[in-house]
């Protein structure tokens, strides 16, 4: 067994409830066992959604904000080339990070899964490729700049092998620059979930498919890949949300050169603008409910934990 | 054991090239750190001290750092002690189907997914337009935990997937009340994993930023405390920063897993391979 639990895969008995409660009873405990959970997601969460929904509406001095049903902030954001730019750069930001960490990612999982052979090994390296996800991602983007500065690593090595005359400029502070601290930041989450769904992957049906006579790479095409899907999908959710929602990433990365949605949604901030910021987000949220719900119906996220 | 083929090395280089690019960068900023007090941002060194070590224990140089570290573990521990017994509890609940499970499910998802921009825009225009000052340890603390408590809650589902439910059967035939099933049975084999749910509270919390930007009022934590440094300190102090903090985290990171290895070690020993899941 390489199993990384260390017990079979999970029988039917799933943390999806099979038995529906029966009356008040019932439901209860359910509530009483849920209700801080509801508490905090309906007061920071909820509200804040609901609350961001109203000022869209809302209208703005320079100072201050008052309250007015108006349609100004949406008319304006929608009548905007610059909104369709900033939105068309941050699909490009979100497509080019997800193809770069599923390579990535589904490769890394791979070998963990298929190649290495102890268990300890496996979780060693495993906690190897988390560890990073538990520090900070703003020290995690700083430490780029010794690499990729003007006279950083990068142009030094690659003005020494003669490869360049002058420096490259477009290292730091370009799109360039964003997309690798994305995918620095973000390859953990396709590696996890991928790499746990192809845990669970019966190792005879690998036998099968060799005993039958299909090539290594058959065997992945046909038989891994499709079995990964589920995995590859909440990695997709996660690497999809976290560059669609992103503001820090780029606003660092790129010097305050490139925007995205979320840096527009900051700048109003900073400027007081809320409701114009208020209208922005309502936007940008409606967006990635739509492509989680198309994602989501690819996957059951709860009988793949 | 089959021989290793041409693909194992060709992956494994493969995988050291990605560990060297997770690490790598740390790594580097870590030497830096080291750097003589003319020394500059990139190498080459110029000379090596602990002089921008020194320049943290200064106020004047890097502003409140210590104060927003205190800040900042206050709030871990906080939110770590509460993301596990939210989330436990709401793992127990999720058991069973009660109404609204599937929309209670789901908006953790949300929360989940949500850019977290939009939390902290909006938990600080409620905040305001209540006439509440905006607080770390208020509305901070609650928009942290939209963060936390959804990672907490699929691991509680994961655990209790791969939960043995005879162990809960046989206490109930035995006597014992709902209550003394939860404290002396169920807790007591989830608790590896309450350690994992713990490690993502706290470290997931002290790392915090966006969802923390307009909601912890005039004191900043770390994180915020840092992203300031970085638009106006040009010296390799942001690195002697950036060098401590993560090894804080490294050190916090390890003890969590030590913990957890230790007790899964102690419960090999005891001969029950209860609620090794996870």
């Amino acid at each position: 067994m390489t199993d990384l639990t260390g017990d079979t895969p999970p029988p039917e008995t799933t943390a999806a409830p099979k038995r529906a409660g029966h009356g008040l009873g019932a439901n209860l405990l359910g509530w009483l066992q849920a209700a801080p959970l509801t508490v905090i997601l309906a007061g920071f969460l909820v509200a804040p959604i609901i609350m961001i929904v109203i000022v869209s509406f809302w209208g703005a001095t320079e100072f201050s904000i008052y309250p007015a049903f108006q349609f100004d902030n949406y008319e304006f954001l929608f009548g905007s080339p610059v909104t369709y730019r900033v939105f068309l750069a941050t699909f490009k930001y979100a497509l080019i990070t997800w193809a770069l960490t599923l390579s990535i990612g589904f490769t890394v999982a791979y070998f963990l899964a298929f190649h290495v052979r102890s268990q300890t090994m496996q979780i060693a390296l495993f906690l190897l490729c988390t560890i990073p996800f538990w520090t900070s991602n703003i020290i995690r983007m700083i430490s780029w700049i010794p690499f990729l500065g003007r006279n950083g690593i990068a142009n030094q090595t690659l003005q020494d092998w003669g490869l360049i005359d002058a420096p490259l400029e477009w290292l730091l502070y370009s799109d360039f620059s964003v997309i690798l601290a994305f995918v620095h930041l973000y390859t953990l989450f396709m590696v996890v979930p991928i790499f746990n769904t192809m845990m669970r992957i019966d190792k005879s049906l690998l036998e099968a498919a060799r005993d039958n006579g299909a090539s290594g790479l058959q065997t992945l095409r046909h038989v891994i890949l499709p079995l990964t899907k589920p995995g590859i999908m909440i990695g997709t959710i996660f690497v999809v949300t976290l560059v669609m929602g992103d503001f820090i990433t780029v606003r660092f990365m790129s010097g305050s050169q490139k925007a995205n949605v979320g840096r527009l949604i900051s700048n109003d901030i900073a400027l007081l603008q809320y409701p114009s910021a208020a209208a922005t987000a309502v936007v940008l949220l409606a967006t990635v409910l739509i492509i989680i719900a198309v994602l989501l119906r690819f996957v059951n996220i709860r009988k793949e934990l | 054991m089959e021989k290793r083929t041409t693909s194992f090395y060709v992956l494994a280089a493969f995988f050291a090239l990605f560990v060297l690019f997770l690490y790598g960068p740390t790594i580097t900023i870590g030497i830096l750190s080291f750097q003589g007090p003319q020394g500059g941002l990139t190498f080459p060194m110029n000379g090596v001290s602990l002089h921008w070590f020194r320049d943290l224990f200064q106020e004047q140089a890097v502003g409140d750092i210590w104060g927003a570290f205190r800040r900042s573990l206050a709030l871990g521990l906080m939110v770590m002690v509460s993301t596990v017994v939210i989330s436990v509890m709401a793992g127990l609940a999720f058991r069973k189907r009660f109404k609204g499970s599937g929309v209670l499910f789901y908006l953790a998802i949300t929360s989940l997914v949500i850019p977290s921009i939009l939390i902290s825009l909006g938990v600080g225009l409620i905040f305001n337009q209540l006439g509440f000052k905006v607080h770390w340890a208020t509305s901070g603390f609650g928009s942290q935990l939209t963060w936390t408590l959804p990672f907490g809650l699929l691991i509680m589902f994961a655990v209790f997937n791969r939960f043995d439910r005879s162990y809960e059967e046989a206490a109930r035939d035995q006597g014992a009340t709902a209550w003394q099933t939860i404290r002396h049975v169920v807790l007591p084999i989830i608790a590896p994993s309450l350690i994992g749910v713990a490690l993502f509270g706290f470290t997931l919390s002290y790392d915090e930023f966006a969802r923390t930007l307009l909601t912890s009022g005039s004191y900043n934590t770390l994180p915020l405390e840092i992203f300031g440094m970085t638009t106006n300190v040009t010296t390799p102090v942001i690195y002697a920063l950036g060098t401590l903090t993560t090894l804080f985290s490294l050190l916090i990171i390890g003890a969590f897993l030590l913990a957890a290895w230790i007790m899964g070690k102690r419960r090999a020993r005891a001969g029950s391979d209860a609620g090794q899941g996870v």
